[in-house]
């Protein structure tokens, strides 16, 4: 299902990805949005994030099958996801990755209504 | 009561609780209005009772209450060697077995209690005994100068005692407990099993849940214990120790009130139904209960002498605390060992390595001491004994984690003793002393950076260095817990967590990572078993673990099903050689003669193994820290050289160790001579046939370090072979450290393989058969972990390419071909499909 987005210059359109309850607390899913390989992770205080699923360091479409946890910074605890391939963490909220300055991963707007998931267009950090 | 009007007052009864009463009655001047006249039954004046085992050593003198015979008071007279046959409430008078009859004014009965003998037939054969009077040792350690094996009936505290008397008197000794456990009173079942361990390491032997039926008579003499269901006991001295009964027949046949379960019935005041007389210590039951210690006995005389001057004093229950040294072994038990209390929660820590168990009972909301068991190590008893809570005390509040107060100080590191110019990384080629120069600077290098297989001795080498300056190394797993693998194992054993969210919020920080979750698991696995895709356990797993297949370069998985001992039919050759076609799957034969099938994309995980679990094939592990495969050369069955079957061998160990989890992966092999063909002595553990046997070999790998296996024991029965095996890998899977291989860990463990050798081979710690139980329990556990996938779409559910489009490939994925199989094509960035693509609904 496609959230009925009126044709014009920008509208934003959102895709249903699946229920909130299809992922598991600290698990992720992947979803395929406007053509793009999402990864829609959960994290324990019950936030949904999306980000790209592709993981630049491997070239693979892997991140919604990494490991979700946090990591303490000066700012304070980060909800990041490790890579499955080679353990990169990535920033779920910016998708900046937390052990390489230099790379950063887009992310997408998410927003849970009665239970179902719905992804957006990607955001500008 | 003035002076010239003195009264009587007759003590019967010479023990411990007697003489204190005579005692408390001098100090605090009662033989100032009273005439006081002992009677003792025993030839000598009261003795210590509780040290009675020292006997032997130190001699009746030595134990003496009372060396000078009397009391330093003239009005209190001493009638020894004297039974009273009855006395008279209406009369107030005592008639002594001599026919003397003695007026009082007040009677004291501190008569004690016997022991309890049950009446099985032969109990009154010559060579029977109970433990209760230097007379009763006397005959002991006479009947013993002709003996050779005695038997204690009886495994709580006196029993052992007895036992330790039997031992120390040179006999081969048995100890038979009715009830499952030793000083069932006292201890809970995990701290007898670790008590009877430490009695048997002693060469004594235990026999628990045995029922004696009958004394088995040779010559008119006892000559052995005949036990229900088992084999009957030789035992020329037979001591019996199976509990106490209160001494109370002189009260009953005075018409005094007795307790339900025995004992003279008195008040808080140990006033009996009759208004003068008084009963204390173990023939007493204030409030209808009997006291079996001599604290609380000490306790009721003085009560009773205070009562006599007029005083207020009162017995109302005693801390049944009790901390001493049975044949070596500390033991205390302390408040509400059995935590009867309601909502009372449990805290355990077993250490069965060094023979130490301990565990404390908490009130419901963790702050509060209710009780506790130490067996083997009773040195917190000191602090933990005045925190206890009781309804009249509230104790000391306990700290945060109260399980601190049980568990060991933390362990000490081992030499790693590698040459600085060692290559520590191949992939990047850094070596020890560059790693040693980088952690100096606080630079760092590349080691462990591409495949990682160095990491845990890169971590060892950079731990020594700042060890060897003196600073203290962080051993922590991550920044989310505090804890080494072991010490989570204990904290995991010890609260009997069950999920990851209890162990981080008691004891770490944050909601972990791709390092502490996946170590929870397996500490889950190996304590609480199950699948390790059920509920919130799967989001732990590392993703080869959680899609049951090894993830690939280009983010699909490999395929590896099970071939026991690198064994196959030609029926099964097909079926894989069918699945990798229809599937497009490459194929390589694995180095542990399994074969290996490449390309599966995630969503065809289930599918393939449907196929492969109709042919019969199971999970190959693959994918876990876990038993991969024993590998094993054709053996005596077509080798012109081979002395064993080694392919039955490594078969029947394969199928009894798969799915078996440890801290990392774990080989083995069987060779069928000493040509070594299998390589065994390159698995983690490695067997190879003799004319007599197996010799088994432990702690090698292949890799970037490779170790030869080296020999734990040689010329085994495949029996025995067996039984060394479970001990080891559990040894192992239970105080390895996260990463660690089994040749690491041998030589992390101080003594090294001595030492692997004296705690498997020997069974120093009396460890072995805990052990192979909890082998025993993994082998009954086992199921295919994909067949009960296969069977739960909730398991399944995550096997696909995309959560709302299911049959939609990932486009990054790509192959070619070469030499004429399909392998990763190249993926440059982010691959769009675009918006033509048609997305639904999952379900």
């Amino acid at each position: 299902m496609t959230a009925s987005p009126s044709a014009g210059v920008g509208v934003s359109t959102y895709t249903r990805v699946c229920r909130l309850d299809d992922i598991d607390v600290e698990g992720g899913v992947a979803g395929l949005v406007a053509g793009d390989a999402v990864a829609i992770l959960r994290t324990h205080d019950g936030n949904v994030y999306a980000i790209s699923n592709y993981d630049p360091f491997s070239n693979a479409s892997v991140l919604a099958r990494g490991i979700v946890g946090s990591r303490s910074t000066a700012e304070g605890d980060v909800p990041f996801v490790a890579s499955p391939m080679h353990k990169q963490a990535f920033d779920l909220r910016t998708g900046q990755c937390l052990d390489d300055a230099d790379v950063r991963i887009p992310t997408y707007d998410v927003r849970v209504l009665d239970g179902e998931v719905l992804v957006g267009p990607p955001q500008e950090h | 009561m003035s002076p010239q009007f003195r009264r009587r007052l007759v003590v019967v009864g010479h023990g411990m609780v007697g003489h204190r009463f005579v005692q408390a009655a001098i100090e605090r001047g009662l033989t100032e209005t009273h005439d006081v006249v002992v009677i003792g039954e025993e030839p000598r004046p009261a003795y210590d009772r509780v040290a009675l085992t020292s006997f032997f050593e130190v001699g009746a003198e030595a134990l003496s209450l009372l060396p000078e015979g009397e009391y330093d008071d003239p009005r209190v007279e001493l009638v020894l060697g004297t039974a009273v046959e009855g006395f008279d409430p209406e009369t107030r008078t005592v008639l002594l077995e001599d026919g003397r009859v003695l007026e009082y004014d007040e009677l004291v009965l501190a008569t004690g209690a016997a022991p309890f003998v049950p009446p099985v037939p032969g109990h009154e054969l010559p060579g029977c005994f109970v433990y209760r009077t230097i007379e009763d040792l006397e005959a002991i350690r006479a009947a013993a100068a002709t003996a050779t094996v005695g038997a204690v009936v009886g495994g709580g505290l006196l029993g052992l005692e007895a036992a330790n008397a039997l031992a120390q008197l040179g006999l081969e000794t048995h100890v038979v407990e009715m009830a499952p456990r030793l000083m069932a009173v006292q201890v809970d079942d995990a701290g007898g099993a670790t008590l009877a361990r430490h009695i048997e390491s002693l060469g004594l032997t235990v026999h628990t849940g045995a029922v004696t039926s009958e004394v088995v008579a040779a010559d008119g003499r006892a000559a052995g214990l005949s036990l229900k269901d088992a084999e009957t006991i030789p035992a020329e001295v037979v001591v019996f120790s199976a509990g106490i009964r209160p001494r109370d027949a002189l009260a009953r046949a005075a018409g005094l009130d007795l307790a339900e379960r025995g004992g003279v019935l008195v008040d808080e005041r140990c006033r009996t139904s009759d208004a003068h007389v008084w009963a204390i210590g173990e023939c007493a039951a204030p409030a209808g209960r009997m006291y079996g210690l001599v604290a609380p006995g000490y306790a009721m005389a003085e009560v009773v002498v205070d009562a006599l001057l007029g005083g207020p004093g009162s017995f109302t229950g005693a801390d049944m605390s009790t901390k001493l040294k049975l044949l070596g072994v500390d033991v205390a038990s302390f408040g509400d060992a059995h935590a009867t209390t309601e909502g009372a929660l449990e805290l355990v820590f077993a250490d069965a390595v060094a023979g130490v168990y301990k565990k404390l009972v908490v009130s419901d909301d963790g702050r509060r001491l209710l009780g506790g068991v130490l067996v083997g190590d009773a040195t917190a008893y000191g602090v933990l004994r005045p925190m206890v809570a009781t309804p009249t005390n509230p104790g000391i509040e306990l700290p945060d984690n109260p399980e601190e107060l049980i568990l060991p100080a933390g362990r000490g590191g081992v030499e790693l003793g590698l040459p600085d110019e060692a290559q520590v990384c191949s992939c990047n080629d850094v070596c020890k002393s560059e790693i040693v120069e980088a952690a100096a600077d606080g630079t760092t290098t590349r080691a462990g950076s591409t495949c990682g297989s160095c990491k845990p001795v890169v971590k060892k080498i950079i731990e020594e260095y700042f060890e060897s300056v003196g600073k203290v190394v962080d051993r922590s797993l991550c920044e989310h817990f505090p804890l080494t693998r072991q010490e989570l194992f204990d904290v995991v054993a010890v609260h009997g967590y069950r999920s990851f969210d209890q162990v981080v919020e008691a004891h770490g920080r944050g909601r972990g990572c791709d390092v502490c979750k996946p170590a929870v698991a397996s500490v889950l696995a190996s304590l609480v078993g199950g699948h390790v895709l059920e509920g919130p356990t799967r989001v732990l797993q590392d993703t080869n673990d959680a899609f049951l297949a090894n993830i690939q370069r280009n983010g699909t998985y490999s395929v590896v099903p099970r071939i026991p001992g690198g064994e196959i039919t030609p029926e099964k050759l097909i079926v894989i050689g069918e699945v990798a076609r229809d599937f497009g799957l490459y194929t390589k034969i694995t180095g542990g003669q399994r074969i290996d099938l490449f390309g599966a994309r995630v969503e065809e995980l289930p599918a393939i193994w449907r196929r492969l679990v109709d042919a019969g094939f199971e999970s190959g592990h693959a994918y876990g820290k876990a038993l991969r495969t024993v590998k094993s050369c054709v053996g005596s069955t077509w080798c012109r050289y081979g002395v064993q079957d080694s392919v039955q061998l490594a078969i029947d160990l394969e199928l009894r160790y798969r799915g078996l989890r440890s801290p990392h992966k774990l080989k083995g092999g069987v060779s069928g001579c000493a040509r070594e063909c299998a390589e065994a002595r390159g698995k983690d553990f490695g067997v190879i046939a003799t004319e007599k046997g197996w010799n088994l070999y432990v702690g090698g790998n292949g890799g970037a370090t490779p170790v030869h296996a080296r020999l734990l024991a040689g010329d085994l029965d495949t029996e025995t072979l067996v039984r060394y095996l479970d001990r080891f890998l559990m040894y192992y899977i239970r105080t390895a450290d996260r990463l660690q291989r089994t040749a690491p860990w041998v030589e992390s463990l101080e003594g090294g393989l001595d030492r692997v050798r004296e705690v498997v081979v020997e069974d120093a710690l009396g460890l072995g058969s805990e052990l192979e139980a909890a082998m025993a329990r993994h082998v009954d556990g086992y199921r295919d972990e994909w067949a009960a996938t296969l069977e739960d779409p909730d398991k399944l559910r995550r096997f696909v390419s995309f959560v709302n489009a299911p049959d939609v490939p990932d486009p990054h994925i790509t192959f070619r071909a070469e030499r004429e199989q399909s392998v990763p094509g190249d993926v440059a960035g982010p691959v769009s499909l675009g918006t033509t693509v048609p997305v639904g609904s999952p379900r």
